[in-house]
């Protein structure tokens, strides 16, 4: 008896050869009736409780898809034979095989109704075309290069390109660890923090630009939020060490949404 | 009167419309003929027809799909392309002028036979195969290409030959096929 496992191996295999079959008789044009459908229904079949993996059950829809296709080609088939269009493949290649030049021409002349088609300059588009020509502009002058100034090379400092905001004062890796440093020394004895208490400062635009900031402690594994969703309260809970994310098996995005009001709220409750 | 001037009219219109090309490929969608001519273009068609058949010339009609059985509906006859074709057969003396060799007529009927033996569907290499029995390999496919370029036949991605625009436009398949059968080699 075989294992599940070697069970499970075969039947992919199987049902992949049937795939495979039928791919070759869709792409090539093949006799559909060279396969035998009652055979690989019954294959379908045989396999199908052993499914238990979403890509096994997958190959499984694959499968039947591709022989609902060779049915549709043998439905076809029958049809097509039935009309009066329907001749033997090799019969006909035969008589073509025997037939001259001569003959296979004078039969193609007399089915043949060929198309007739005039192609007609009019004086509309003789207008049209030396319009067009009148505005065209000579090929040296659409050919042009590209002009360019040329100036001297120099150098510039950092203050300038902060200045002209190319660059900012910190670096982005610099003001993540300063923020982890603050958030580590505002934590109490739980070791958290609420998030409105963290992220909010004097102005609106200060409160989201550390908002900003702390979604990226979180997403780099700096810091992890804790949700009380009774009390819809926020905590942030720094990690001592940098805990990467990667690893772990279930991360979720949690939007946290700031605005204007609730800015306004914390800092009359902070007075308060 | 009135209405005498107007088919008249329409009807000029129409032979405008089907014998001078304006697209890359000739003929006339059935929608854009009932835009310039109206919804009665059917019956102008018909009209031209009968006027035609005096000069061996005719309004041929490809449907997109099968060529219905009963009468077409309007909306099968929008999606149609319309034609002016040879009513009757020409002589081969009359082919010469045309440009074709007796060889690419020839081997031109081997592969449209071929095709329509095969449920409308062949592949590229035993066309080629049948063809190099009476052409020189050099030329099956330079003949292939050409029947392909003019759009009598078309080859998908997996090398199959099928039945092109052209094909159905000119060719009359049933009589293409008993004649084949019906002469004696």
């Amino acid at each position: 008896m075989a294992s599940k496992k070697e069970r499970t191996r075969r039947g992919r295999d199987e049902l992949q050869r049937v795939i495979d079959m039928c791919k070759s008789v869709e792409e090539r044009g093949l006799d559909p009736f060279l396969l035998n459908i009652e055979d690989i229904i019954t294959i379908i079949r045989e396999y199908f409780p052993e499914w238990e993996l979403p890509e096994d059950l997958c190959l499984d829809a694959e499968t039947v898809h591709h022989l609902a296709s060779v049915i549709k080609m043998q439905s076809e088939w029958v049809r097509h034979r039935s009309t009066s269009l329907y001749t033997d493949p090799f019969l006909l290649e035969e008589k073509t095989r025997r037939l001259s030049r001569e003959q296979l021409a004078t039969i193609f002349l007399k089915s043949w109704h060929p198309i007739v088609e005039l192609e007609q300059i009019s004086p509309h588009s003789l207008t049209q075309a030396i319009q067009y020509w009148k505005e065209l502009l000579p090929i040296n002058e659409r050919w042009q290069k590209t002009s360019y100034t040329e100036t001297e090379m120099g150098f510039t400092s950092r203050k300038e390109l902060i200045n002209q905001k190319i660059l900012s004062e910190q670096m982005f890796s610099e003001e993540l660890e300063a923020l982890w440093r603050e958030l580590l020394q505002k934590v109490d004895e739980t070791e958290k923090i609420k998030y409105w208490n963290f992220i909010g400062s004097s102005t609106f635009e200060e409160s989201v630009r550390r908002a900003y900031l702390t979604s990226f402690l979180v997403t780099y594994g700096y810091a992890t939020l804790e949700i009380n969703r009774l009390e819809e309260e926020i905590f942030i809970k720094p990690h001592k060490k940098l805990v990467p994310l990667a690893g772990k098996k279930q991360v979720v995005s949690v939007p946290v949404p700031i605005n204007f009001d609730d800015w306004i709220k914390w800092k009359e409750g902070r007075m308060n | 009167m009135k209405k005498k001037a107007l088919y008249a009219s329409k009807i000029k219109r129409a032979a405008h419309l089907l014998f001078f090309r304006r697209h890359r490929k000739p003929g006339v969608k059935g929608w854009e003929l009932r835009k310039r001519l109206g919804a009665d273009y059917p019956k102008v068609l018909g009209i031209l027809d009968s006027f035609l058949e005096k000069l061996d010339l005719q309004v041929k009609t490809v449907f997109e799909e099968e060529k219905p059985r009963e009468k077409p509906s309007l909306e099968e006859l929008d999606k149609a392309r319309f034609y002016i074709t040879l009513r009757g057969g020409i002589t081969p003396k009359e082919t010469k002028m045309m440009g074709w060799r007796i060889d690419d007529i020839a081997g031109l009927v081997i592969t449209l036979s071929s095709i329509i033996s095969k449920k409308g569907l062949a592949p590229r290499s035993e066309v080629e195969q049948l063809l190099r029995d009476k052409l020189p390999g050099w030329r099956v496919d330079i003949n292939l290409n050409r029947y392909i370029k003019s759009g009598y036949i078309a080859e998908d991605e997996n090398g199959q030959l099928y039945l092109d625009w052209r094909t159905r436009a000119e060719i009359d398949e049933g009589t293409l096929i008993k004649l084949l059968l019906g002469t004696e080699d």
